[in-house]
């Protein structure tokens, strides 16, 4: 098995200068795997919110994963929740509180697998929250097991063979399901395997932030993130294999836009 | 035990469910989330129709379990927050009371029980964790009107979730009641809560069952997290117990009952009482704590301790454990539900429960 090189580019490397950038709203390293998705997906949601404005007047829910670290990291108040339940939590919070501006961090595992019930509920009751989910098809946190969004083919620890759908069913493409249902303001794909795609997520981020505060009902930004540790490949392959593997199945996009911009197409 | 009153409200007809949802407005209650089951569904539609002209949420859930953690996310945000069920449905929200007792977020659960056989379930806990329930068992509606109040005012006081074990009689009977405010203490204010207001700050809040704090700032962490828990629970096991003690010195035999049960037993034991008969009744009315001292004391000396309970033995276990004398207590209820499923059966009756008590003072005398 090959081993990733974990040390920072060296001083005076432009790729050094990147690596140790971060917001104000970052208090310290991450303690995810080499080449992995999430802190940047992080990074992106937590500059959003400084761009916004929304930094003093933001909550985030949190469920249970790898990016379930981040709550030691980030500058925000957080409701660290079940596993599943962060959008029936968020619910309760944005409801006693409207005036805040309420995310949601889960992983696929967490939303599609656990907590599919509340995910779909809270979008048909069009909730006011942006949920995120950071979905890498595979349950990272402990090891490279399937999920709900493992895509057909796909080896892991409980799919050695590859995902089967004779024995293993489909997977569930989670935003096209929600974007489908009344209720919602924004529904949107990105991922964070390329730099184009890192700033196209940027934006849809922004858009449903900027959604909910419109009060538009509840958005959700999937952001495919790398998991070369649970897919069992190197950190440098993780993006090419994200989007060989992932992006085919679930193509970046708006897939619900906010109903202005869909209306300012039509015309 | 009744705190004395700020204001001296009308006396009206109301269903228990009613009066309990108006009591928990009272006590500035302003978000529930619950999933209809009988006999716990008339406290749902008296929160859907008085909620929203006293400025609160009640929302209609799609299952229990998001119904605890909307109630467990609206508690954190620092608003009063309840919600409820009976049996089954308790028992899928024992995950999120478990982490509610862990992440310390103070909400009221209402059990409106089809019958007593969740006592395990009240007091043992179906989640994880060291943790504990406070829960309050009135007798009738006029006490569950008081121990509503009062679980909204624990809860905040020790920031754990709390319960309130009914049943159908308190939900479902009509009767002419008070919906006095308590006169509680104040409570801090909740510095804890989570307002949004601190990102940025280097100080922002969280609410963690993990308690690690940030980068910045390093929490206690789960270890010495679950320690202060546990030590808050030992705490509240120590101060909150409450119960009534009815002619027990000197009573040969002792009638031990809780909730609506308490209240035909009690008919009972003050017939045989006026009869000649040495009988008295101890009624726990914090299931959890029970309270195992009062009732070491009111069962000294006694020759029968009878608990009734309308279960196969729940509550038995805890009066084996403090009784002054394990040997002579004995169960004298039992499984007894209605063919509906969703309600008490024959059992909860005074004639039987008075032949039961005579057959046990006849067996041993």
């Amino acid at each position: 098995m090959a081993v990733v090189n974990t040390d920072r580019p060296p001083a005076g490397d432009a790729a050094r200068k990147v690596a140790d950038a971060h917001p104000d709203l970052i208090l310290g390293e991450h303690s995810l795997c080499p080449g992995c998705g999430e802190p940047v997906a992080l990074r992106l949601l937590l500059e959003t919110l400084q761009e916004l404005d929304l930094v003093q007047r933001t909550i985030g829910v949190v469920g249970h994963g790898c990016y379930g670290s981040f709550v030691r990291i980030m500058d925000i108040d957080v409701l660290q929740c079940l596993h599943g339940r962060a959008p029936a939590c968020a619910t309760g919070l944005k409801r006693v509180r409207p005036d805040t501006a309420i995310f949601t961090l889960q992983g696929d595992g967490d939303m599609v697998n656990e907590g599919l019930a509340e995910i779909v509920h809270a979008a048909a009751r069009g909730e006011n929250i942006t949920c995120v989910l950071l979905n890498n098809g595979v349950f990272g946190d402990t090891g490279g097991q399937q999920t709900a969004t493992t895509v057909l083919g796909q080896r892991t620890k409980t799919s050695l063979d590859g995902r089967d759908p004779e024995r293993h069913g489909h997977p569930i493409p989670i935003a096209d399901l929600v974007a489908g249902l009344d209720g919602v303001g924004y529904v949107a794909r990105g991922g964070v395997g390329t730099a184009r795609g890192v700033a196209r997520t940027k934006r849809m981020l922004r858009t449903a932030f900027e959604s909910q505060l419109a009060g538009e009902g509840l958005g959700l930004v999937e952001i495919l993130t790398m998991c070369p540790t649970g897919w069992f490949v190197t950190a440098p392959q993780g993006p090419d294999y994200m989007g060989e593997a992932m992006e085919s199945v679930y193509p970046l996009g708006e897939l619900h836009p906010r109903a202005a911009a869909a209306a300012e197409a039509a015309a | 035990m009744s705190p004395a009153t700020t204001a001296a409200p009308r006396r009206e007809l109301l269903e228990g469910a009613e009066a309990i949802a108006r009591a928990a407005l009272a006590a500035d209650c302003r978000f529930f989330a619950g999933y209809p089951m009988s006999p716990f569904t008339p406290l749902l539609e008296s929160m859907a129709k008085l909620m929203p002209e006293a400025g609160g949420v009640c929302i209609n859930v799609e299952s229990e379990i998001e119904g605890v953690n909307m109630t467990l996310g609206a508690a954190a945000a620092g608003t009063r927050a309840a919600t409820g069920s009976c049996g089954q449905g308790i028992a899928l929200m024992q995950e999120a009371i478990a982490e509610a007792a862990l992440n310390e977020t103070p909400f009221v659960v209402f059990n409106m029980a089809r019958n007593q056989q969740d006592y395990f379930q009240c007091t043992r806990g179906g989640g994880w964790g060291d943790y504990r329930t406070l829960t309050l068992a009135p007798k009738d509606v006029a006490e569950a009107v008081e121990h509503t109040q009062l679980l909204f005012h624990l809860a905040d006081r020790y920031r754990a979730p709390t319960v309130l074990y009914g049943d159908p009689l308190i939900a479902q009977t009509r009767v002419g009641v008070e919906i006095a405010p308590l006169d509680l203490p104040p409570l801090p204010p909740k510095d804890w809560a989570l307002d949004g207001t601190q990102g940025g700050t280097g100080h922002s809040r969280q609410v963690w069952t993990w308690a690690m704090g940030k980068a910045t700032e390093p929490g206690p962490g789960p270890d010495a997290h679950w320690q202060a828990i546990a030590a808050k629970f030992e705490e509240i096991g120590a101060a909150e117990q409450r119960w009534e003690a009815s002619e027990t010195d000197g009573a040969e035999t002792l009638v031990v009952a809780f909730g609506s049960a308490a209240k035909f037993t009690e008919w009972v034991v003050e017939g045989l009482r006026a009869e000649g008969h040495s009988i008295g009744q101890f009624r726990p009315i914090t299931l959890w704590p029970f309270p195992g001292e009062a009732l070491a004391a009111a069962s000294e000396g006694a020759r029968r301790v009878l608990v009734f309970e309308l279960n196969a033995g729940q509550m038995i276990d805890d009066v084996r454990q403090f009784a002054a004398d394990r040997s002579v207590v004995r169960g004298i209820g039992g499984v007894s539900i209605h063919e509906s499923g969703l309600s008490y059966g024959p059992l909860l009756d005074a004639p039987e429960i008075r032949r039961r008590i005579l057959a046990a003072l006849e067996e041993e005398d």
